[in-house]
């Protein structure tokens, strides 16, 4: 459960969020939004990377934005990229246990761990196979391994299948909606896609303008008018 | 705003070619993995066998200049060993390692004058000393990145340089400096009793450098290796990996210090007398321009810098040539890595003789043969 209220984020005289509050409950949610309406300034809040000039994020009763940045993955915050970030001089498995080896969890069951981690992805490459290697499908799911090990509580998805043919993006659907009961996290998933995000999330929230405009089950959220206005444009 | 891009430092060699992308099969995946494995135990068997040729069979092969000069080989692979990881694991360019050099030799010459410690204790210790320099340069420097860095390094060593020139090596005198200017007869830094001889202490210069290629490599198969690699391609992803960036960078300068300082030690016993000029503020550039050449993603490309930067000099001045001339070899070197094999001459020679194996097994192969080939 992310309890988000009054975040404000401004650069320079931009702003990018503006006083946006909204609530994700559990599992796989949504959060949709025409282009710059906040959505990546959002999950760079939340990873720390960002500060807003106001607002509170409180996830499960913990006040995020008080923890260092890089303490917040041992926390339990992990995030894929828009443009992915797999380390590529390094094994599938290097990749996956860099960030095992940083979060909460000791050493001893590392390897299982990360075996699992890479295993619940269904990746279809060997654990010591170099990322460099791999296509751009196979990294994506590098990500979404490295985003479910170590015990995430909140596990940031942005645009995992941007650039994906439809077979692929269908596998990592079929991966992100089992993320929450794999692993307990609350997951958020920004996609332009929005077959991805109605095979994936029960609740979406939709921004635009760094303000909050609709949210709720995602069926309804796609039919509101206001949303369909704000990806529109106003006839 | 977009995505935080991966902030690089202002120049990073780009990393090591990459084959071409694709979405493998499985079964691809597999030939692709046997390959590595294959590669790995031989490349084992190959550094084994170098190793024991450069510790046994060398010293009875070489002349005496020429086995101080592998000393010195030994030696200034340690340096751009630490130099290589700074630049090649995290993108931290540093101008001052001729510097780092020079503390490390001066806290050894001390120690083993006034003291009569073991000698691996003293490099250990000169070791630590030299760490905790490099930590208080480090600590304001990581503020910094690219060309800044350098230039602040390069302005350090600079500095270091003329504190030396004035305060001199120690040369058995007493104080905290160890140096009397009107010494008549100057002691010469002592050698460990085991190795005394050019040749035994050529040898013992081998093991320790060793022993510090294993401790680089023991790092960079673990933990912080995996660090620094998340690091250098994208501080975004490592940060949000839970890396602490600010502690890796701060241990990558220890390590790269601790080394440095360590070969500052077997220099210190490898030429008996220490002298500022033997740190000229130059050598910093000329040890980063091997770096660069031997290539700073693999422990061999710090071997060939060792023998790029002490064993090339050694070889002209036999043939009467003036080493001078290295600069401008050095030069064009760096500008052909830059331009065609950002991963050094460690990565590119293996390349090419491999291509050239196999142009020349085409050419050999009886032209029935090629039958196939044959239009």
């Amino acid at each position: 459960m992310i309890e988000v209220n009054g975040l404000t984020v401004r650069y320079g005289g931009v702003t990018s969020l503006d006083a946006m509050s909204l609530t994700f409950e559990q599992g796989t949610c949504g959060l949709i939004g025409p282009n710059g309406a906040g959505k990546t300034t959002f999950f760079n809040v939340l990873s720390g990377f960002v500060r807003p000039a106001t607002g509170t994020v409180r996830a499960f009763g913990v006040d995020l934005l008080s923890m260092a940045h890089y303490r917040r993955a041992r926390w339990g915050v992990r995030r894929t990229f828009q443009t992915e970030q797999a380390i590529e001089e390094l094994s599938v498995f290097d990749n996956v246990a860099m960030v095992h080896e940083h979060s909460k969890l000791g050493g001893a069951s590392r390897h299982g761990d990360v075996l699992d981690a890479i295993t619940f992805t269904g990746l279809d490459a060997a654990p010591e196979t170099p990322v460099r290697a791999l296509g751009a499908g196979q990294r994506r799911l590098v990500e979404v391994a490295r985003a479910v090990v170590g015990r995430p509580r909140l596990v940031l998805l942005d645009e995992p299948a941007a650039g994906l043919p439809d077979e692929e993006t269908s596998h990592l659907a079929d991966v992100i909606r089992r993320i929450p009961e794999h692993t307990g996290a609350l997951a958020i998933l920004v996609d332009h896609d929005m077959s991805l995000v109605s095979a994936c999330c029960t609740t979406t929230a939709v921004l635009d303008f760094g303000k909050l405009i609709a949210s709720g089950p995602t069926a309804a959220v796609l039919r509101d008018e206001a949303v369909i206005r704000a990806y529109l444009g106003v006839a | 705003m977009s995505e935080p891009k991966g902030r690089g430092v202002a120049w990073t060699p780009s990393s090591p070619p990459n084959p071409p992308r694709g979405r493998g099969t499985s079964d691809e995946g597999r030939q692709r993995l046997k390959a590595p494995r294959r590669r790995a135990s031989g490349k084992i068997a190959v550094t084994t066998v170098l190793l024991l040729f450069a510790f046994f069979a060398l010293p009875e092969l070489l002349s005496l200049y020429y086995i101080d000069t592998m000393t010195q080989v030994a030696v200034y692979s340690m340096v751009t060993l630490a130099l290589g990881l700074l630049v090649g694991r995290v993108g931290l360019f540093s101008l001052g390692q001729a510097a780092v050099l020079a503390i490390g030799a001066w806290a050894a010459a001390r120690l083993l004058f006034a003291t009569t410690q073991p000698y691996p204790l003293v490099l250990l210790e000169a070791g630590l000393i030299t760490m905790m320099g490099g930590l208080l340069i480090g600590l304001p420097a990581l503020r910094l990145r690219g060309l800044y860095l350098a230039l602040i390094t390069l302005m350090l060593a600079g500095s270091i340089t003329v504190v030396l020139a004035t305060v001199n090596f120690p040369n058995g005198g007493h104080g905290f400096l160890g140096y009397n200017g009107s010494l008549l007869h100057i002691p010469p830094i002592r050698r460990p009793s085991i190795a005394a001889s050019d040749p035994a202490y050529y040898r013992y210069s081998m093991v320790v450098a060793i022993l510090m290629f294993a401790l680089v490599l023991a790092h960079i198969k673990t933990r912080p290796g995996r660090a620094w690699a998340a690091i250098r391609q994208s501080e975004p992803a490592a940060l949000a990996a839970g890396i602490n960036i600010w502690f890796y960078k701060l241990w990558a300068f220890a390590l790269a210090s601790f080394i440095t300082g360590v070969a500052g030690g077997v220099l210190a016993g490898a030429i008996h007398y220490l002298y500022s000029i033997n740190f000229p503020t130059q050598d910093s550039i000329t040890l980063l321009a091997v770096t660069l050449m031997g290539g700073v993603f693999s422990l061999w490309g710090a071997v060939i810098a060792g023998f790029l930067s002490q064993f090339l000099p050694a070889l002209l001045n036999n043939w009467g040539v003036s080493a001078d001339w290295l600069i401008i070899l050095f030069g064009l070197g760096v500008l052909q890595v830059l331009t065609t094999a950002p991963a050094g001459l460690a990565d590119q020679v293996p390349r090419d003789l491999a291509r050239l194996r196999r142009l020349l097994g085409r050419r050999l192969r009886p032209r029935s043969a090629r039958g196939d080939d044959a239009e």
